[in-house]
């Protein structure tokens, strides 16, 4: 599977090859073009620059070497912040070199005006609506649509699955995708994209970050850390004004220490890490995302559609059992449906063999010599064996019956259309079995419903996310099924136009809605949703209507994308209320500390006993400065995520990171405290 | 601290948690343009005066129209207060001939009553001519009261309309606040006040003598109507010098228990207001929750500190409370609980002066009104300005359940987020940007009565009582110089205005977002959680800003009077 291919390859977050890398890329970062993306880094660089230039030229009386120190904290602070944006980036820029030395070596046999003879050319020359020729242990130059021939094709490059893949031209199953290889065949591809605008192009871009834009609640988020800065930004100038009143006077530096400390360095150090790394997330899981945008979305899910087939129900419905209209033996019924489907090589098929000799013993039976097979198509919906003057045939009851229009009228028809609607109540899909245009029956197909699909559907309601089964299956089955299956809802006997109009009507009443579609005729569906997951299987059109792509072509992914979105969601949430309420300590270390050679009375608010003025404020910078990488994995890896309901979700977070926000520091600065005074260091 | 203190506190808490319900339900009445009782007798008032001043009711206004009335209004009454006050002694009703005001205090004044700060650089009855009293100063008490509620209103349709232009109509707002509300109970509270030996008369004074046979002169003058309004619309401003300390104010423990409940009356029923106009009235109380858990602890640490009195006096054989300041009438608990309410609710009215508490006793009203008078709040500015704090809790707290965050259905966004952050740095960049600067010029320095931390808590007081729009005052401040009342006038007009324009712009915004319905992944917000949360912001983002001043100040104040320092 691709899923765990992919997994054994990850990498510890921590090793050499992407630390070291990221260590340079921090110093880079310091560029002010790129630090003035985040508002509050670039603050504390700009206080950092100002302290290092009075620690040359000022003298406020402070010693020279805690001043040194507290000038080596503040830059640490800055680096500490542009070095975990770097190891976030680092990950994917590993992958997207891979992808681009696949890049570099496509060329193109362009096709000329006669059809037959080609020109090899590189494949950034080539331009939409061209046409290529790609043959046996060809790349395919370019993302397009094959519109001549069928291939099977290598698709590993991008989705890690080595097992080839057929495409053809029309259908769905048209797309092919720039770096992948045709193993066997030829097929002509219409070029779909201009250059530096497809798939690959876009998939390294998005490894590698370098595209990034911030995403709205990124946006509103930096919004909130610029107003908390502002606001400290005056507690802290107003000092000295007061100060002067009270006799006395603080030392820049010290100013200076008390504004970092209390600006939200810590969630605006890690706010981009934490971004990229959510990202990275969805590529590890072999999704992606067109945008930031739509992994929050991602996260605020109302309503998810979910195709019954390979969804909620394993892909292949088995044969369960026989249903022989009245005056019929069952063993007849399972004789003509075994012999109408030993040529059957599809899952179902099997299924009715095996039922047919291991229930009922008619193991003996082999299809006869000469026996004209019949297959199946999708005009007739019937298939079977014309055998010694015998026509047996199986498929849809309505298409038996207008196959044989003599026993519509029959009482075996309206007894077979009683049978029918049984299985169908049950959640199963009958198929009619004739012989010579006589009734035997049905077979009860029945839909299996995944293990542990019920409790995953739990979960989801817990969350407070609707589930809606999509499926073409009559109201009857799908109702079945969706009762044993656990599914909030259905749509029954959907049609595009039907699953369209149902996530308009959910968007009007507020929900969001998450979906996935692999047709051309999904794209309308996929481009209204709000989260659109196309399969990587499907045609060009989808992919390009969703807002992610799937690599694995798993619509069960559904369900964890919007798990992804949410954790990136909550691990956004939980550094920033950690930062908000580390403050308080920090206030408490520095206030006594500031201004106890003032009013010596107020020694009594160090209520963490630290050892000096000096040691204090140290103290609380170096927590400051040191919190972020020690928080840089929990930012890379996400907060735990555990599907339940905000109530509680909020009550274990709010006390993990509110009261540990709280807590922490105290415990922190004080520890500090200690290793500056055995350290000699203040 | 004595049981009946406590229960004073109890009673209090009680009878104003069984005020919330049926205020609220009279201000959802006006909210929604409902008819109310008192339509068949008012309603051809409201639509008479509609027909005359030409405005029409059920124009529904955008938020920016909204603002845009409403400081129009504001500004004409500002207008005709100052030159009302400047021509006074040109005007009749003028019984002890006081003369014109000077420039920056009638300036000062003006600003003080339209912001419904009532902050008072003069003394009433020894500067304000009965007519400068009735018709420059009582009408603000109505009319800003009004606006306040007008403006919650506005918000409350933010957050309860749905993919909406509109906020409501200023107008109509102001009428029916004002006509089915504040007047009618102002006048049966005026009634009561008179009963209990409140005076109400256009005589200037009364000279008595005393039982020394000393020949003394009394003011009097038009006083319970002033002084119903003042509570209930939390405006606080005097008829006299000493406020509700003195006895024509406020004659009897009944009228001191009727004051401070009228003071919160209308702040509590906006909770339910809001909780009914979003169709949840677990969302109100939750808000009331939080308010009250800051309220009471206030209370407690004041009344504590009050009761325990000043270790310096009990070394002098000066045992029990802290009296100082304070009426014997009252006592140490209504006093205290005096305090906090007028700080928490930006009335501003004092039944004790605030400057005689203990250090930490008068730190309580201090930081109340540091945190934006947000402890059930001024009328109207007390919930939008909670609710401004809601919407940050929100967005710092909300991710953490995995959603972009939402308050009552309404997705808080960046520009909500930005505008409310705008709202809230108005209070400390003001207040310590004033503060700081009046602790630095020589015209400010010149200011406080005392030295030292003390002194430091004066200039702190003043200017946040005017940023919050209190209006209560620390004493000891000599205020009437044209540095205070100029600096003062300002930080009045940005405190009240500047967070109003952010706040009507949320209004704005929220009114055109669609709804989403809250399910159950959706981040609650009704229940303990929600309420503790509230009140951890509103203290980390609200009040940790203020913590060097209060060091500086109170705290520092504090420290010394344990070591025996006084200031």
């Amino acid at each position: 599977m691709a899923r765990s291919s992919k997994t054994s390859e990850t990498k510890s977050l921590f090793t050499a090859d992407l630390i070291v890398p990221a260590i340079g890329d921090a110093f880079r970062k310091l560029d002010p073009r790129e630090l003035i993306r985040n508002p509050v880094m670039f603050t504390t660089a700009v206080v950092a620059v100002l302290l290092t230039i009075l620690l040359i030229v000022g003298n406020d009386g402070l010693a020279a070497g805690f001043k040194i120190q507290l000038v080596l904290w503040l830059w640490l602070t800055v680096l500490f912040g542009t070095f975990a944006e770097a190891l976030a980036e680092g990950r994917g820029k590993a992958q997207a070199a891979s992808l681009r030395a696949t890049k570099a070596e496509l060329t193109a046999k362009r096709l000329k005006g006669d059809g037959t003879r080609y020109d090899s050319v590189p494949a950034s020359q080539l331009k939409k609506d061209d046409i290529v020729l790609v043959q046996t242990g060809d790349l395919i130059p370019s993302d397009g649509e094959v519109v001549v021939g069928v291939a099977s094709v290598n698709e590993a490059a991008i989705t890690g699955e080595s097992a080839p893949v057929i495409r053809e031209a029309g259908g769905d199953r048209s797309a092919v995708t720039a770096g992948t290889r045709v193993i066997s065949d030829e097929i002509r591809v219409r070029v779909t994209v201009n250059p530096g605008q497809g798939f690959l192009d876009r998939m390294i871009a998005l490894v590698e970050g370098a595209e990034r834009q911030k995403t709205p609640n990124e946006i509103a988020l930096t919004l909130l850390l610029v107003g908390l800065t502002i606001i400290f930004l005056i507690a802290v100038a107003t000092i000295p004004g007061f100060a002067s009143y009270a006799g006395g006077s603080v030392p820049v530096s010290i100013l200076a220490a008390l504004l970092i400390t209390l600006i939200p360095t810590t969630i605006a150090a890690l706010l981009s890490a934490i971004g990229i790394a959510g990202m990275d997330r969805l590529v590890r899981f072999n999704v992606l995302a067109k945008s930031g945008r739509a992994v929050e979305a991602a996260g605020d899910i109302d309503v998810l559609l979910l195709d019954k087939t390979g969804t909620i129900t394993v892909g292949d419905r088995q044969a369960t059992e026989f249903r022989p209209v009245s005056g019929v033996d069952v063993g007849e019924l399972a004789e003509a449906a075994l012999i109408a489907s030993l040529a059957d090589e599809t899952p179902e098929g099997r299924s009715i063999v095996v039922l047919a000799r291991e229930t009922f013993g008619r193991t003996a039976i082999a299809l006869p010599e000469g026996a004209e097979i019949v297959p199946f198509t999708a005009q007739t919906r019937i298939s079977g064996v014309n055998t010694g003057g015998r026509v047996i045939q199986k498929g849809a009851v309505q298409a038996i019956l207008k196959a044989n229009p003599g026993a519509g009228a029959t009482t075996a028809a309206t007894e077979l259309r009683r049978v029918t609607d049984e299985i169908g109540r049950a959640g199963g899909t009958p198929l009619a079995v004739a012989v010579d245009g006589r009734l035997l029956g049905a077979i009860f197909l029945k839909d299996i419903v995944k293990a542990g699909i019920r409790e995953r559907f739990g979960e989801l309601r817990a969350m407070g996310i609707r589930t809606v089964m999509i499926t073409g299956d009559n109201p009857l089955t799908a109702a079945s099924i969706a009762a044993e299956s656990g599914v909030d809802d259905f749509l029954a006997e959907a049609t595009p136009e039907d699953k369209l109009a149902l996530i308009r009507k959910e968007q009007e009443d507020g929900r969001l809605v998450a979906m996935c579609g692999d047709g051309t005729n999904d794209a309308p569906a996929l481009a209204q949703a709000d989260v659109g997951v196309a399969m990587n299987t499907g045609t060009q059109a989808a992919r390009e209507a969703g807002n992610m792509v799937d690599l694995d072509s798993d619509p069960t992914k559904l369900i964890e994308i919007v798990g992804l979105g949410k954790q990136l969601l909550m691990t956004r949430g939980a550094l920033t209320t950690f930062s908000v309420a580390n403050d308080v300590a920090k206030y408490f270390a520095i206030i006594p500390a500031m201004f106890v050679a003032l009013y010596p009375g107020l020694g009594v608010l160090n209520v963490m006993g630290l050892s000096s003025p000096q040691s204090a404020i140290l103290s609380a910078i170096v927590f400051n400065a040191l919190i972020i990488p020690l928080l840089v994995p929990l930012a890379l890896k996400g907060v735990t995520y555990r599907p339940m309901g905000a109530g509680p979700l909020l009550a274990r977070n709010l006390a993990v990171y509110g009261l540990g926000g709280l807590i922490a520091p105290f415990v922190g600065i004080k520890l500090i405290d200690l290793a500056v005074g055995g350290l000699g260091l203040a | 601290m004595t049981l009946q203190g406590w229960l004073l506190i109890a009673a209090f808490t009680g009878v104003l948690l069984a005020l919330a319900k049926p205020m609220g339900l009279w201000l959802f009445a006006l909210y929604e343009g409902r008819r109310t009782p008192l339509h068949r007798a008012l309603g051809p008032v409201e639509r008479g005066f509609y027909k005359l001043s030409g405005i029409d009711p059920d124009e529904d206004q955008s938020w920016r129209r909204y603002a845009v009335h409403m400081l129009v209004f504001n500004g004409t009454l500002l207008l005709l207060t100052y030159v009302l006050l400047r021509a006074q002694a040109l005007l009749p009703l003028n019984p002890l001939g006081y003369g014109a005001i000077s420039e920056h205090l009638a300036f000062n004044t003006a600003v003080s009553f339209t912001a419904n700060t009532n902050w008072q650089s003069y003394g009433g009855e020894s500067t304000m001519s009965n007519l400068s009293q009735m018709l420059a100063l009582t009408i603000h008490n109505f009319l800003s009261a009004a606006t306040g509620i007008a403006l919650a209103f506005a918000l409350f349709r933010g957050f309860a309309r749905r993919s909406a232009t509109g906020i409501g109509n200023f107008w109509a707002d102001m009428t029916r606040v004002t006509l089915y509300l504040l007047l009618p109970v102002s006048i049966v509270y005026a009634l009561f006040l008179i009963a209990s030996g409140v005076p109400q008369t256009l005589a200037g004074s009364v000279d008595v003598s005393t039982i020394e046979g000393v020949k003394q002169t009394l003011a009097l003058g038009p006083v319970a109507s002033q002084e119903a309004i003042k509570m209930l619309g939390t405006n606080g401003g005097g008829f006299f010098n000493a406020n509700s300390a003195h006895p024509f104010e406020n004659p009897t423990a009944l009228t001191n228990l009727v004051q401070m409940l009228s003071i919160f009356a209308i702040g509590v029923g906006l909770t339910y207001t809001f909780g009914k106009a979003v169709g949840n009235t677990r969302q109100g109380w939750a808000i009331l929750a939080a308010m009250m858990i800051l309220f009471l602890a206030g209370t407690t640490i004041t009344y504590w500190q009050e009761a325990a009195g000043n270790p310096v006096l009990h070394a002098l054989q000066v045992p029990g409370g802290n009296m100082e300041g304070k009426e014997v009438r009252f006592g140490i608990a209504a006093s205290s609980l005096f305090s906090v309410v007028t700080t928490a609710a930006s009335c501003g009215a004092v039944n004790a002066m605030h400057d005689s508490f203990t250090a930490l006793g008068g730190m309580i009203p201090l930081f109340n009104m540091q945190l934006g008078e947000v402890v059930i709040g001024g009328v109207g500015a007390g919930i939008y300005g909670f609710l401004l704090f809601a919407i940050l809790a929100v967005f710092v707290a909300g991710l953490m359940v995995g959603r972009t965050p939402e308050y009552v259905g309404k997705k808080i966004e960046s520009r909500e987020v930005k505008l409310a952050v705008l709202a809230i740095a108005v209070l400390p960049l003001i207040i310590l940007g004033m503060s700081a600067i009046a602790s630095v010029v020589q015209l400010g320095l010149a200011g406080p009565l005392n030295k030292g931390p003390h002194g430091f808590s004066e200039i702190l007081y003043a200017f946040t009582s005017a940023v919050a729009n209190n209006g209560s005052a620390f004493a000891g401040l000599s205020a009437n110089t044209p540095f205070y009342n100029g600096m003062l006038g300002v930080a009045m007009w940005l405190g009240r205005f500047f967070i109003i324009i952010p706040m009507l712009a949320v209004a704005g915004s929220l009114a055109a977002k669609t709804y989403t319905p809250a399910t159950a992944g959706s981040f609650p917000t009704t229940g303990p959680l929600w309420t503790g949360l509230l009140v951890g912001i509103v203290l980390i983002v609200g009040g940790l800003t203020f913590l060097p001043s209060l060091a500086l100040g109170p705290i520092a104040d504090h420290l010394a009077m344990i070591r025996g320092q006084l200031f």
